[in-house]
């Protein structure tokens, strides 16, 4: 079980981790935060096979990865 | 739970005025887990320039200095010349190292200053507002150049790594992109090089990455990614130009 | 004990003896010796010579190695001082201690190589952005510039601000006996926590150098700072020399070797039974106002003699305030004025203010 977590004061909402993701599951949530952008989430973590993709790809440092060993 | 990914102790939480989808952010963050991986986090003096990055010192968890636009590699080299047992790093934009500091950029490798020099080319001015910089290609649009880069007027982009390899002084020389992830790896490998270089001795080191401003290109962060990893390798090949 | 030395080498040697360590510089008549000089007796000491690519590299050098925590040094003159002032304004607003150098020569521009005294708008004004201000130390003979150039680097740590002693190409060329003792560097000051030297983290704040502020009212407060610096600095660092301005007719301000050459012009008019006083500011910056208005108060008219076209009397007027009449004696371009023209002046001017 992998659980991909978006700090969504960090996240810009620019979508890269979308683009990166290889399963597609990382989406923009119609969710704004405080600078009205549309904050990324993980749309469906059983999916997630934890490849660090979209943490990788983050330029905000607004994702965390943790993984069930 | 185990945590297999998470941020930098190189990075603070300051939040970073970076537009969204700039690779900047990237560049730093690769260069933070490699010094943290590679222990130097506490030996580290960073040395920044004038332009969008130009306030990475509030960002980053180590001393840094703030140089006057184009005079980071000199400022590096008074750092070294009073510390040199530490890791002491520019970071520069196309702007601050190959327009008005390419002096200071070819002086530092001529003199194989045992610095690392990490330059995120873009290939425009970010923070000014897009303007065309030392890099910008052949036909790109920017704000002083709209219809296009045009070399009868306005002359050709610089390659960096092309132009430094053949100095004896200059010791590692590579050039990466943060376009997509299995580039980003590739490029923390060619950072992790260059550090282990300054870490034994061996004089002057310098990775380019091709980094996307997706502001000024008028792209999404997606699209100008693409346009990094499909436009900008044309004009500037990836690979190691130096390791001697 | 007593040597017979060239001025740079001279000047050079005492600042090693200060414990400056790093010189970053670059070669330009009249100064060439201070960099040759320190490019094989800096090793000898465990100390660092670079040469730079420029003047402008240099002063970006000397800021690095300030802000690290180094006793840094440069020189140069003309141009090259001129490639400088960025990098000084940069030096002075991210409060680093740096020493510069500087044995000017002829100009404008490129000039001449023989000595002048016209970079005192530059050096007192500054050709960098917004208020900032260097310490202006300017020397009358060799002895005394080796003396303020290892004050210069106490005064620098102390106040974290650019020191500049300023000579003429005259005090760079010449030979004289000088004395150099070694000078321990001021232990009030050489605790550094703010340099750069690699953060552990917690042990000290993060060393932090930039004059870039986001928010112009932390802008206005950074200044702010500044200019209580400046005054404490003004209040406390001001130099001169006054030699029988007391009960003088013709009181002459000058400094350097320029003040050197009024000694004998006055010796000269004294002959001709005229009470000539002399004011030699030893710093240009601070400039000693108050004490060239008091040394003047007995004076019926007041002699300008420098080496450029009135930019030291700009700052005799502001001192005087209209207190008295003040003329201008200056040579240009390299040349010197000499002690008999001087004197002419001076008797030219007892007659018309008899």
């Amino acid at each position: 079980m992998v659980i991909v977590s978006v700090n969504e004061s960090k996240c810009k909402g620019c979508a890269l981790c979308v683009s990166a993701c290889p399963k597609k599951i990382m989406k923009l949530s119609d969710k704004a935060n405080q600078s009205g952008q549309y904050v990324a989430v993980c749309s469906d973590p059983p999916s997630c096979i934890g490849c660090k993709c979209c943490g990788i790809i983050c330029p905000d440092d607004a994702i965390t990865i943790e993984k069930e060993d | 739970m185990a945590v297999i990914y998470q941020k930098s102790a190189y990075l603070n939480d300051v939040k970073r005025h970076y537009c969204p989808g700039c690779s900047h952010g990237i560049a730093h963050k690769i260069v933070g887990e490699v010094l943290e991986e590679m222990g130097l986090l506490e030996k580290t003096i960073m040395v920044a320039p004038v332009g969008c990055s130009g306030l990475l010192y509030d960002y980053s968890n180590t001393d840094g200095i703030h140089a006057l636009h184009g005079r980071a590699p000199a400022v590096a080299t008074g750092v070294k010349a009073v510390h040199p047992d530490k890791i002491v790093y520019a970071y520069q934009g196309d702007g601050d190292l190959i327009s008005i500091g390419t002096g200071e950029t070819v002086s530092a490798a001529a003199r194989g200053e045992n610095i690392t020099v990490i330059f995120a080319n873009n290939s425009i001015f970010g923070m000014t507002g897009g303007q065309m910089a030392g890099t910008t290609l052949v036909g790109e649009k920017t704000s002083t150049c709209r219809d296009g880069r045009n070399p009868q007027v306005d002359g050709y982009p610089v390659g960096v790594c092309e132009m430094l390899a053949p100095l004896q002084g200059a010791k590692y020389i590579a050039r990466a992109s943060l376009h997509d992830v299995p580039h980003i790896l590739k490029a923390k490998q060619m950072i992790r090089t260059a550090f282990e270089y300054q870490l034994n001795n061996r004089g002057y080191s310098l990775v380019e990455l091709l980094c996307a401003c997706p502001t000024n290109l008028k792209m999404s962060p997606t699209d100008a990614c693409r346009w990094v990893g499909e436009e900008m390798t044309k004009t500037f090949p990836l690979g190691v130009f130096k390791e001697e | 004990m007593k040597q017979l030395m060239k001025g740079n080498e001279a000047m050079a040697e005492a600042a090693v003896m200060a414990g400056c360590r790093y010189y970053f510089g670059y070669p330009i008549t009249p100064q060439n010796e201070v960099p040759e000089y320190m490019s094989w007796r800096l090793p000898q000491v465990g100390g660092v010579y670079k040469q730079a690519e420029s003047e402008l590299a240099s002063v970006n050098m000397l800021f690095g190695a300030g802000a690290a925590g180094g006793r840094a040094m440069t020189s140069s003159s003309g141009l090259g001082i001129s490639l400088m002032q960025e990098g000084i304004s940069h030096i002075c607003a991210c409060e680093v201690p740096a020493v510069i150098l500087n044995v000017a020569r002829g100009g404008p521009a490129i000039g001449s190589i023989q000595p002048g005294q016209a970079d005192y708008y530059q050096m007192t004004r500054g050709g960098g952005t917004g208020d900032y201000h260097m310490i202006v130390y300017t020397p009358g003979n060799l002895q005394e510039a080796c003396d303020l150039i290892q004050l210069a680097f106490d005064k620098a740590d102390q106040y974290r601000n650019a020191v500049a002693v300023y000579v003429d190409g005259c005090i760079g060329q010449l030979m004289e006996s000088v004395e150099i003792q070694p000078r321990t560097p001021d232990p009030k000051y050489q605790d550094k926590p703010w340099a750069a030297t690699g953060w552990d983290g917690k042990s000290r704040p993060k060393a932090r150098f930039t004059s870039v502020f986001m928010d112009a009212a932390k802008c206005e407060a950074h200044n702010d700072h500044l200019q209580e610096k400046y005054r404490i600095i003004r209040e406390t660092e001001t130099r001169l020399q006054c030699v029988d301005t007391e009960d003088a007719d013709i009181v002459l301000v000058a400094y350097g070797t320029t003040a050197r050459i009024c000694t004998s012009a006055k010796r000269m008019a004294e002959k001709a039974g005229i009470r000539v006083g002399i004011v030699r500011p030893i710093t240009v910056w601070p400039f000693p106002y108050r004490q060239v208005q008091e040394a003047c108060a007995h004076a019926k008219a007041v002699l300008c003699v420098e080496m450029s076209a009135g930019q030291m009397l700009d700052d005799v007027k502001i001192a005087l305030n209209g207190t008295k009449p003040s003329y201008l004696y200056y040579r240009l371009g390299g040349m010197m004025p000499a002690a008999k023209d001087i004197c002419r002046e001076i008797v030219r001017l007892n007659e018309e203010v008899r």
